[in-house]
């Protein structure tokens, strides 16, 4: 038995939770290809026009698995923290898909919402292997292994990785060191991990930074804890997980007082960043550095010159700033 | 201190009275205008939704107007409204105008901050006084409500249709004048029989059209484009599915609306926020209810109702029942809002033909 996941949105949180459990049921996972033109002109065709690119992106994906796989693993992600919400689009994302693809293979949608109780993940993955097999023991070791391979996946996300590299980590075993960058410019670049790490949807935005010699530090290297100490700075947080996680991972950066820049990734039409934007800004704004601020926004046209264009002048300007010019 | 509040529909007429009658110096939102809108539009976020930036911009004019605090609604997601106290004021604060920001959030959800912030407005004239004016204010609301059904069904039927208008605008006047119970009825009933004793043709069969999607698209002529006006003078039946006293029945004092939500659940099994699952829920009752099409308005990009709409054809398919979505926006003309409403109608019109034919 095949089961399909496809390679966007929660892919970059949670994977290498979901690998080594199915693993573990002895069942084979297909990840959809990376993203790439075709896949998305597909999602475009079948969403909506209102929705935001990684919305119609992941419908590109789940056309793309629809024939490979025997059952498509989208489970309704309502909180992931117990606390916040996900993205409304998040919410409605397995209806949204069944209402707009046709011919799909069985999908598995279960509700994943963790403010019923930290033991909730764990009833989740329960329900979901009681579809695959009988058997109680090897559900649990399957779940005892995911686990393990979680909490792995998050310390080597802590020590710098990128998702990609930290996937490759886990699998080969070998860890890459950090390279040691001379370069004294350092930005956050702040955003989903889903726009962020997936190298079509940003035009390859991490890797340009790092060839222009800056060393990047994005919301995925800020510790749980540290974000849970800037979640009672605000007077009202947002309402979304990963919004959330966005604003106080800039609060963190801005009070540590080790970047130089704040770069914001947003999709275009994207609800919460309507929000999350104008408050990283306003954060920015009321630093008494000054800290500077750029908004890059990505859609189905973003083209990779334009984008490299401003980065580059973001860059330029911050070196300006710092007396390196 | 002067008190002021966002401007929705006719709710500014209860929210007014409510507020003076609290004994505040109130500061009377203005009517929605070009404006109102390019002063929103030219501080909000590029992709808050067009609500955001018409309260926004009516926050700009009353402050100008000399306002010091502003009273809004709160909401605790995942809807964006939810946050638009909090962002209005940092904004406004940014701008540099120290407002004050009163968010009220839901009683249900919070009971404790609900309370300080009601024990704030009301300290001045005390809690019976409280007692009193609450009672006028939801007359007032009923009454507005009743009006606005009637003006609905009159509408496609009445021959003078500006008369009409007139005696609705006249009756809406009378209703904001009443202080009492008792006025309020008097002037709901004159209202309501200049409005029937027009003379109509009360065996036309208009076009049944449902009004559904975002509440403040739906409730504010200004940011719709009086869509039921033009609907109901191109002689459409209109039912809006949202008006002020079943929504804060529903939403502010009970859980309710359960049996919306579950009609939507075949299609949509969770809460999206907003007006996201009703939307849907809605079309399967127009449906029931043999409605010969429903209209979905929405901001856009407004997340709930973006997720409904992709689930609409679905839904629209299922229960054989045309679904037209608006999406408005500061770009949006009226011109080609009344374009696309007469081809719908049109298409209805035939369907119907054909339906009586068979």
């Amino acid at each position: 038995m095949r089961v399909g996941i496809p390679r966007t949105l929660s892919f970059f949180t949670l994977y290498p939770l979901w690998k080594p459990f199915f693993e573990g049921l002895g069942v084979d996972v297909v990840v959809s290809p990376e993203s790439n033109k075709a896949l998305l002109d597909e999602g475009v065709r079948e969403t909506v026009n209102d929705a935001c690119v990684p919305i119609k992106l992941f419908h590109g994906h789940v056309a793309a698995l629809k024939n490979k796989v025997d059952i498509l693993f989208m489970p309704r992600l309502v909180s992931l923290d117990g606390k916040h919400t996900l993205c409304p689009k998040f919410l409605g994302l397995p209806d949204m898909v069944r209402c707009s693809i046709s011919g799909l293979p069985e999908i598995i949608d279960f509700r994943l919402d963790l403010k019923k109780g930290k033991l909730e993940l764990y009833r989740f993955l329960y329900r979901v292997g009681q579809r695959f097999t009988a058997s109680r023991a090897k559900i649990i070791r399957a779940i005892w292994l995911a686990r393990h391979n979680f909490s792995r996946y998050r310390k080597l996300l802590l020590q710098g990785l990128t998702p990609q590299e930290a996937f490759n980590c886990l699998d080969t075993g070998y860890e890459p060191q950090p390279e040691k960058n001379m370069s004294s410019i350092r930005l956050a670049v702040l955003g989903y991990p889903y726009s962020l790490y997936d190298n079509y949807i940003s035009v390859g935005l991490l890797e340009k930074l790092k060839s222009y010699g800056v060393n990047v530090v994005t919301p995925e290297m800020v510790p749980e804890r540290e974000l849970k100490r800037m979640s009672k700075n605000l007077p009202k947080n947002l309402f979304w997980y990963y919004s959330n996680r966005v604003v106080w991972s800039c609060m963190y950066f801005l009070q540590k007082q080790n970047v130089d820049g704040v770069i914001h990734v947003t999709a275009f039409g994207c609800g919460p960043d309507a929000m999350t934007n104008k408050l990283v800004e306003l954060e920015t704004k009321y630093n008494p550095r000054k800290i500077p601020f750029l908004t890059v926004t990505i859609d189905e046209h973003t083209g990779e010159v334009g984008v490299a264009t401003r980065v580059e002048a973001f860059v330029d300007l911050i070196r300006r700033k710092k007396g390196m010019v | 201190m002067k008190i002021s509040f966002p401007y929705m529909g006719t709710s500014h007429i209860v929210a007014g009275y409510l507020l003076e009658n609290l004994g505040h110096e109130v500061i009377h939102p203005p009517v929605p205008s070009k404006k109102t809108l390019s002063l929103g539009v030219q501080h909000a976020p590029e992709f808050a939704c067009l609500p955001f930036k018409i309260v926004l911009g009516t926050y700009l004019e009353v402050v100008e107007m000399g306002a010091e605090v502003l009273i809004t609604s709160g909401g605790c997601g995942p809807c964006r409204a939810g946050y638009y106290g909090e962002m209005h004021k940092r904004i406004l604060h940014d701008l540099g105008y120290p407002v004050e920001m009163i968010v009220i959030e839901p009683p249900l959800v919070e009971p404790f901050d609900f309370f300080k912030k009601l024990h704030r407005l009301v300290k001045p004239k005390g809690y019976i006084n409280l007692v009193r004016v609450l009672r006028v204010a939801w007359a007032k609301m009923q009454a507005l409500d009743d009006l606005e059904k009637t003006l609905h069904k009159l509408r496609p039927l009445v021959f003078a249709k500006k008369q009409l208008n007139r005696i609705y605008d006249e009756g809406l006047e009378a209703i904001r004048r009443a202080d009492s119970v008792k006025e309020v009825a008097v002037a709901r009933k004159d209202a309501l029989e200049a409005m029937h004793s027009l003379p109509a043709d009360h065996h036309y069969k208009p076009l049944r059209i449902g009004l559904i999607g975002e509440i403040y698209v739906v409730l504010e002529p200004f940011a719709n484009f009086d869509i039921e006006r033009i609907l109901g003078e191109m002689g459409a039946y209109v039912h809006r599915s949202i008006f002020l006293t079943n929504w804060i029945r529903d939403n502010v004092l009970a859980h309710g609306e359960k049996d919306i939500r579950a009609a939507a659940v075949p299609f949509l099994n969770e809460m999206v926020g907003g007006h996201g699952q009703n939307s849907v829920g809605e079309v399967v009752r127009y449906a029931a209810k043999n409605f010969d099409g429903v209209i979905q308005l929405a901001p856009f990009t407004c997340i709930p109702e973006i997720v409904a709409k992709s689930i609409m054809p679905a839904a629209s398919k299922a229960r054989g029942i045309p679904v037209m979505t608006l999406y408005l926006d500061e770009q949006t003309g009226q011109g080609g809002i009344e374009t696309r409403l007469e081809a719908f109608l049109d298409l209805l019109r035939q369907k119907r033909r054909k339906q009586e034919a068979s």
